[in-house]
């Protein structure tokens, strides 16, 4: 078998009770919002109709999903075999980012019962950049399950299944890479229909490039934040080794990102905004710090080798992306007349159920299927 | 102005022994009807029932001036409205009560024994008389279009305003020229004030003007001493401070987008507004609305029979603009309830929802801190990062 | 409050200066600006001559058959019985609003005066939300150039909401099965003939219906004329023949809202006062839409960029999935994710 086992562990412990408890009142909430609608819930407006769920929920959670992509990438475009051990964990994270990423995007959408238009050829509008996201989402999560059944086949021993489906994983992968980078990228080309109403200082022609690039980075990130947390969780052996030689190509690649960035920031002539004294001014330049900090980190052996420099950097990286998308999303966006928006309690906690649900099923795959490596090497029949 | 604390007015008292008793003889006020009046007038003007009294009693005082009343070019509508009050009789008041000594059109008399009567009133009352003037005087022509008795309203005005304690200029006509002074004009007619510069006339315009006006600022005068409140215009404020498309009881349809096209149509029987018709409320100062004409009871004024007012206290809409042109809305501020531009709007956070995130915040600084203490604590193991190198 | 909040108009000039100041050749990616239709229709709405009876605010409403607007916190002065819409909803297709500034003694004037200004949609040449919208729920005639809404197509993803530059469409948040709604021109009127409903009530002619060209003829005629001068304003439509309001001409400020804006609209605006002080958003005269869907054309035009990527992608991966496979050896294929 693969050197990946399911972690022996009790499915009931406080950690998966206090996430079962906050899913529960986020569904409550759910079930609320089918109900009496959209107002009753939430805070949304007609200033910001875009409010956290969309914004964390769909935008920043699938994001936060790229882990599999990220490692696609790297494993398969640049020969990066030693990364294996990382692959399922970030291939079951990006499962649940993207499923549930989908399931908000669903109970976000207005008019949800005529959800199925956009699979319509007759009702397709080619023009609108959210048609190619929506329909690319979709086929990514269909391909991420795809990916993701070797690992149930195998748990369940359905080996000549396995074995017909890996001859022909090179398509889904290929798929897996190239999916995401198309509808990565366009969430920020949603951002270009918003022209004058989105801040210049992230307003952007390269708004899809610095979109996709950032996704792929949040995907290492999370995977190394996934790969920290999960084996001083469990007890596993530490995966530092394989972080600390990721973090090098993160580091990089963060540098870049900041680059361009910056580049087109003077090019445009617009980084007097980020003086302005406002909030706009204030979350740009956390942002900013937060990048900064990662490629700090990730770019000196100091930090590549101690375990909380690297742990640290990974926050620091996905904090920094995180607000980057909160940022272009919400915070820089002026909306037409004197609005406010401030997401309401049920919301919150919708949100906040939704994210447990996630973190709730990784614990309970982790534990129910071969997706952890140097399980075996550890602990086998503790309770 | 508020009501009265209690213990001002004594209304027994007041009203004396005999509330019923004809104050001039049979067929003229009583008493009780003159203390009522008057209270109605200090209201109508924002004052005091003891005002009021004060006013019942200067109306009646034997030290009362009397009231000398011209007539210039006019229609006699003023005096006509004023006849037409009932509630009290207001000739009765004004006649018997105040002592009009001298009316043009309402003297018994005639010809040279009238004017001689004028006269002689004049000179007995020097300086103590209140002059009411009514009607346009002409000046053209060295204002030969109107002359009584021989001589030019102009000449009798002046005459007649030396010895004026107060003059008031009743009716448009006599405001401001009413409609002989329309395009083109021909005779040169002016109100009284142009006439009179050097003397303040006060103007109760109107076509005719309300009775009430006028017998509540000749009250005023009586009690007081002085003129009322003023406007720019030296019109009383009480009548005339406000537009009549702030008081006008279809404000609402205005306000709401109902109004009536042509007359008979559906609108205008439902009773819409009827600024589309050219009603010229909206530009015009008068308190029409509060109280109508000819006592007979709510809605008897223009709009109220569904026809638009056309401005006749003002001198640049009566008789000057087209009777169904449209208004100028000279809206002073919006009701604040109207919808501003950049009001703000939606949610910002709330208690609760800081709580939360708080809270999420708390957890995840909490249970990052114990991770990085544990890895501080140096986990041993196969993969240490420290026994490889990157 | 009710003035443009120093922040605000801050925004809005770094927004101005920013966009203004942005090199042009930064958006030579955007596809070619769309052309207006010789015979779209528009409106003119005229501030100086709004007197704020909102008669096209009723009118609209009984005209769409959209329900009464009930704000809660004005329900002591309407007595919850009286429609007194605060700003576009989802039940309120068009709203009057007042700027006022200081003691607002005059209409019209700037500092220490008011002015009226009516809000819906503008019916841009260019639209973002037909652009934006996944299922093609927003349509523009190609003849009228009236943007319409379809509720039986939309998802009510809201993205329109989110991109509309004058912040037009609305959602219903408060109803569970809630519509995006938006002025639509009363085309169900339009084509039987009529007027829309807003100009066909208006008292003075500051609502204004005709086709875009006869519009900025007369646009042209009133800015060029002298203030003081008297005019014959006409009402309804232009060319019909409605006795017209006669009034004198105003001290406009020299601009058209909607000439260029967002790529050009069909309603246009002019006033006695600057645009931005009644609210209405400074927008960049290239249409958001013609950039967007220039990047977007530019990337995936004919999907040749993707199906050449994947076929890339399908060889690298799966010579690297056989290299593996040949360089371990006879290991059980379970190794492979």
């Amino acid at each position: 078998m693969s050197a990946a086992a399911p972690l022996r562990r009790s499915l009931v412990t406080p950690t998966t009770l206090v996430l079962a408890a906050l899913v529960i009142v986020g569904f409550y909430f759910l079930a609320l919002r089918l109900i009496y609608g959209l107002g009753a819930v939430t805070n949304l407006n007609s200033g910001y109709p875009w409010g956290i769920w969309v914004d964390v929920d769909i935008f920043i959670g699938t994001a936060l999903g790229c882990g599999g992509f990220s490692m696609a990438i790297l494993i398969y475009a640049f020969n990066g075999t030693a990364y294996h051990p990382l692959i399922r964990p970030a291939l079951l994270g990006g499962l649940f980012g993207y499923t549930l990423g989908g399931l908000a995007a669903f109970t976000d959408l207005g008019r949800w019962w005529q959800a199925y238009n956009v699979l319509l050829p007759w009702h397709w509008q080619p023009n609108s950049i959210m048609f190619e996201v929506a329909l690319c989402l979709l086929a990514y999560t269909v391909v991420l399950w795809i990916e993701f059944l070797p690992i149930l086949l195998e748990r369940f021993k359905w080996l000549a299944l396995k074995r017909f489906l890996e001859r022909w994983m090179f398509v889904f992968v290929a798929l897996g890479i190239l999916l995401p980078l198309m509808h990565q990228s366009s969430f920020g080309s949603v951002l270009l229909s918003m022209g004058p109403k989105l801040s210049p200082l992230w307003f952007t022609v390269w708004l899809p490039l610095l979109f996709v690039v950032s996704a792929i980075l949040m995907g290492y990130a999370v995977v190394m934040f996934e790969a920290t947390v999960v084996t001083h969780a469990f007890d596993l052996p530490s995966e530092h080794a394989l972080i600390s030689k990721l973090s090098k190509v993160v580091g990089w690649v963060s540098l870049v990102w900041l680059v361009i960035r910056w580049a087109d920031l003077l090019n445009r002539g617009v980084v007097n905004l980020a003086f302005a004294g406002d909030l706009k001014a204030s979350m740009f330049w956390i942002e900013n710090a937060l990048f900064i900090a990662a490629v700090l980190i990730f770019l000196t052996p100091a930090g590549r080798a101690s375990q909380r420099a690297s742990f640290l950097g990974a926050v620091a990286l996905l904090g920094g992306a995180i607000l980057y998308r909160l940022d272009a999303l919400m915070i820089g966006d002026t909306p037409v007349g004197n609005w406010s928006y401030f997401p309401s309690v049920p919301e919150l906690m919708v949100t906040i159920g939704i994210i447990s649900l996630e973190i709730l099923l990784y614990l309970v795959f982790i534990k129910l299927f071969p997706v952890l490596e140097g399980v075996s090497r550890s602990d086998t029949a503790s309770a | 102005m508020a009501a009265t604390r209690k213990s001002d007015i004594n209304y027994t008292a007041c009203l004396g022994p005999d509330p019923e008793a004809e104050i001039r003889g049979s067929g003229s006020v009583t008493r009780r009807q003159l203390v009522q009046f008057c209270a109605g007038v200090a209201a109508t003007m924002g004052l005091s029932s003891a005002a009021g009294v004060r006013m019942a009693e200067a109306a009646i005082s034997p030290a009362r001036p009397p009231v000398i009343w011209l007539h210039g070019q006019e229609c006699t509508g003023c005096t006509e409205s004023l006849l037409r009050s009932y509630h009290p009789t207001l000739e009765a008041l004004l006649l018997d009560v105040i002592s009009l000594d001298y009316h043009d059109t309402l003297c018994v008399g005639a010809g040279k024994q009238a004017l001689d009567y004028k006269h002689a009133m004049m000179e007995k009352h020097k300086g103590a008389y209140i002059l009411v003037t009514e009607g346009g005087t002409p000046l053209k022509d060295g204002g030969i279009y109107c002359k009584v008795g021989g001589k030019t309203q102009a000449d009798l005005i002046r005459e007649a305003a030396e010895g004026a304690a107060a003059v008031i200029a009743i009716g448009s006509c006599a405001s401001w020229g009413g409609i002989q002074s329309a395009d083109p004009n021909p005779t040169g007619a002016v109100g009284t004030q142009k006439v009179i510069p050097g003397k303040l006339v006060i103007n109760i315009p109107g076509c005719p003007a309300s009775p009430y006006n006028l017998l509540s600022t000749v009250l005023y005068v009586l009690t007081f001493k002085r003129p009322p409140a003023l406007d720019k215009e030296n019109r009383p404020r009480f009548a005339y401070g406000r537009l009549i498309h702030e008081n006008c009881e279809r404000r609402p349809h205005f306000d709401a987008g109902r109004f009536a096209l042509e007359f008979g149509d559906e609108g205008h029987r439902q009773g819409f507004c009827l600024y589309k018709i050219g009603c010229k409320g909206p530009e015009t100062y008068a308190n029409c609305p509060a109280i109508g004409f000819g006592d007979v009871g709510f809605g008897s004024w223009p709009v109220g029979t569904g026809h638009p007012c056309f401005g006749c206290t003002e001198k640049d809409t009566g008789f000057r603009k087209p009777l169904h042109a449209l208004a100028t809305v000279k809206t002073l501020t919006p009701p604040t309830a109207f919808p501003q531009v950049n009001a703000p709007e939606g949610a910002g956070p709330s208690a609760g929802a800081a709580a939360v995130l708080g809270a999420v915040a708390g957890v995840a600084v909490g249970a990052g801190a114990v991770l990085l203490k544990q890895m501080g604590n140096g986990k041993k193991n196969a993969n240490d990062a420290s026994k490889e190198q990157a | 409050m009710t003035e443009l909040s120093r922040r605000q108009l801050l925004t809005n000039g770094c927004v101005g200066v920013a966009v203004t100041a942005a090199p042009t050749e930064a958006f030579a990616i955007a596809r070619p600006p769309k052309e207006i239709s010789p015979d779209a229709v528009g409106m003119l709405y005229d501030s100086t001559l709004c007197i704020g009876c909102k008669a096209c605010v009723a009118a609209c409403k009984a005209a769409n058959e959209m329900p009464a607007e009930i704000p809660p916190d004005l329900s002591n002065w309407n007595e919850h019985t009286w429609d007194s819409a605060e700003d576009l909803s989802g039940r309120t297709l068009n709203v009057i609003k007042v700027y006022r500034n200081g003691t607002a003694e005059k209409k019209d004037r700037e500092i220490d005066g008011f002015a009226f200004v009516k809000r819906h949609c503008l019916h841009c040449v260019d639209p973002s939300c037909v652009s934006v919208c996944p299922v093609g729920a927003m349509r523009k005639d190609p003849v009228t150039g009236v943007v319409s809404h379809d509720p039986d197509a939309c998802i009510g993803c809201r993205y329109c909401v989110y991109a509309c530059p004058f912040g037009v469409p609305q959602y219903d948040f408060s109803n569970p099965f809630g519509k995006i709604a938006k002025c639509q021109f009363c085309r169900h009127l339009l084509k039987d003939g009529k007027v829309p409903a807003c100009c066909d009530v208006c008292p003075t002619g500051a609502s204004l219906f005709g086709t875009v060209k006869d519009i900025e003829q007369e646009t042209a005629r009133r800015l060029s004329a002298t203030p003081g001068t008297s005019y014959q304003f006409p009402r309804g439509r232009l060319g019909d023949n409605r006795p017209p309001n006669p009034a004198t001409i105003p001290n406009y400020v020299k601009a058209i809202y909607g000439e260029h804006e967002g790529g050009g609209t069909q309603v246009r605006y002019i006033a006695g006062v600057p645009f931005p002080r009644l609210g209405l958003p400074t927008v960049p005269s290239q249409a958001p839409a013609a950039l967007s869907e220039g990047v977007q054309h530019t990337i995936y035009q004919w999907l040749i960029a993707p199906i050449i990527a994947f076929a890339g992608l399908a060889v690298l991966v799966r010579r690297r999935v056989n290299h593996a496979e040949g360089d371990a050896g006879p290991k059980t294929k379970g190794d492979r994710p």
